[in-house]
């Protein structure tokens, strides 16, 4: 009986499109890291190992200026999307069904609805219209809006998994609300929150339309600058930022899920 | 709830938050998207019937040019509206790109779906995690890997040509295809992750009744699995179909800015052609078409799902 299940269960090609799947996926990456070492300028030919692509990246000015500015806009954005969305996600995963859940739902996930391209327009032409200067504070409101729904749905995940009892047992012991949240459910929820908070940041790292619409001139993110630069022609510069930046976001998405599934680990053992 | 709860609790959570606390709580996060993303979206939309300024904005004149603009041309001596097809084709050429695109992950991605759903429950998390990796990798720089890789000068066409396969280079950049394989390579994760959900939830003894019925392994798949996994399929489609089709780095960079996408042409009304009314009244029409596609899918979920009993 085992037998036959296993065997009706797998389909023959299925394992080599999985891995065509994988290799799809990462080879680009891949050849872009590889090539981010080669000593020669040429695409073709392999000169050997060198960092010097990556020594000029990190000592191009223009690229610390964006880099800085990505910074203080993922940090910013990511933290006030994270807030609204942890606040969003009490009033919606706890408790008896609200009356305007559904549509609640439906605007805090809009972000993920609208078209990147009509929120980077929309956006452009209502700072323009309601007279606020584009630049950095524009960008960190308009990447505030996609941040929430990232930020919202680890958070709701997570909340949804543990149970009224625990809440209900601190306040049967006369704990107030605050110190419910405080001490019991943020605790519980945390690793969704911080799950939630690597996403925000990361997405609002990566974004390059709705950036570069409601930037103005001025404020160049990291993302527009190799944009820039990529429109001017190939270097292996490119290949070395784009390389660290790869990095730095296979870094985020690690821990998040690490960080998730450890926290979804000592709930369950609990 | 079998436990009982403090008194006058019946409204509340279990953390003690009532139904206005509830509200108070909700309504920063639906504000910030309301006036940051739902206001814009009507900005748009009246936009769209205004008249066009000289150096991009707007004139506070009503007008449907920015509409007309779609189907017709004015001609320049007789003043006549002349019916063009030039903006009706790139939509539809997006349209088809969307599909392609979406058909060829669904290819790729069922099967890897459910490779994965039937692995050990152990290897099930590495796997997923493989596939999720690149989602959250930054799309542009996936776009300009993949550009890199397919360039004339490229490290494809010089293998090809250094394996004697082919004496020059294949050109796959600034082509259609290469927008295709840009956007499956973008939007491929959104098609696995949820058929995997689907699959992972699937009765797997319903293959033994199926067998045990007379069924072979395709009749199993056609018939069994895929009918009821198709919520998770029909998730990931529209996940690649939406994005696919507003898309605008894949066909930017891959289609070389030549072969125009809706999201180019939106993009292009702001930047040189400063032609605002039609880029809003563009935007629009794409808006329009998402919403269309997402209402329908909703009602057939609906459907479904009364028909089915749930």
């Amino acid at each position: 009986m085992a037998r036959a299940r296993i065997d009706l269960k797998r389909y023959p090609a299925f394992g080599t499109l999985t891995w065509a799947c994988i290799v799809l996926l990462y080879a680009p990456m891949l050849v872009i890291m590889i090539y981010s070492f080669n000593e020669l300028r040429s695409i073709t030919n392999w000169g050997g190992f060198s960092l010097a692509w990556y020594w000029k990246a990190i000592t191009n000015p223009q690229l610390h200026a964006a880099t800085f500015n990505s910074i203080v806009v993922a940090l910013s954005a990511a933290t006030l999307g994270t807030v609204l969305a942890l606040c969003a996600a009490l009033a919606m995963s706890r408790g008896r069904r609200l009356r305007y859940q559904d549509t609640g739902f439906a605007i805090i996930n809009l972000p993920l609805m609208v078209p990147e391209i009509v929120t980077a327009i929309g956006s452009l032409v209502f700072f323009l219209a309601v007279g606020i200067q584009l630049g950095l504070l524009t960008i960190i409101i308009a990447h505030t809006v996609f941040c929430i729904p990232f930020a919202y749905l680890p958070i709701a995940a997570r909340l949804q998994g543990i149970e009224g009892y625990y809440e209900e047992a601190a306040r049967d012991l006369y704990a107030s609300r605050w110190e419910t949240f405080r001490f019991v459910t943020l605790p519980l929820m945390l690793p969704g929150v911080i799950a939630g908070y690597m996403l925000a940041f990361i997405v609002s790292l990566d974004d390059f339309i709705i950036t570069n619409m409601v930037a103005g001139p001025g404020a160049t993110t990291l993302p527009m600058a190799i944009y820039g630069m990529v429109r001017t022609g190939f270097t292996p510069e490119i290949n070395a930022i784009s390389t660290m930046m790869l990095l730095v976001s296979a870094l985020f998405v690690s821990a998040s899920y690490l960080i998730g599934r450890a926290g979804d680990r000592k709930y369950n053992a609990q | 709830m079998a436990v009982p709860l403090p008194a006058g609790s019946q409204q509340e959570t279990a953390a003690g938050l009532s139904g206005r606390d509830r509200l108070l709580l909700l309504a920063p996060a639906l504000l910030m998207i309301t006036v940051f993303l739902i206001l814009p979206l009507g900005f748009i939309l009246v936009y769209s019937f205004l008249t066009k300024g000289t150096y991009g904005g707007v004139i506070w004149e009503f007008s449907t040019a920015a509409y007309e603009q779609f189907l017709f041309e004015r001609d320049l001596f007789t003043d006549e509206l002349v019916f063009h097809a030039s903006y009706l084709q790139i939509y539809g050429r997006s349209i088809v790109q969307a599909l392609v695109a979406t058909t060829a992950s669904l290819i790729i991605g069922f099967p890897t779906a459910y490779y994965i759903a039937t692995r050990p429950p152990s290897q099930r998390n590495m796997w997923v995690f493989l596939i999720t990796v690149p989602y959250w990798v930054n799309l542009l720089i996936r776009t300009v890997s993949m550009l890199f890789i397919v360039r004339d000068e490229g490290p494809l066409n010089t293998a090809l040509m250094a394996t004697g396969l082919i004496d020059q280079p294949i050109r796959i950049a600034y082509t259609d295809f290469a927008i295709g394989l840009g956007l499956v390579y973008s939007y491929l994760p959104f098609m696995v992750l949820p058929i995997y959900a689907a699959i992972e939830r699937f009765d797997f003894r319903l293959l033994e009744a199926g067998h045990d019925l007379y069924a072979d392994r395709w009749t199993i798949l056609r018939q069994i699995v895929i009918p009821l996994t198709r919520p998770g399929i029909v998730a990931g489609c529209l996940l690649v179909f939406i994005p696919s089709l507003g898309s605008f780095i894949a066909p930017d960079l891959l289609g070389g800015g030549k072969n125009l996408m809706i999201g180019n042409t939106i993009a292009l009304q702001f930047q040189s052609s400063r032609n605002w009314p039609f880029g809003s009244a563009a935007a629009i029409i794409l808006l329009t078409l998402v919403l269309i596609v997402l209402v329908i899918f909703a009602r057939r979920a609906q459907q479904a799902a009364v028909a089915s009993g749930r």
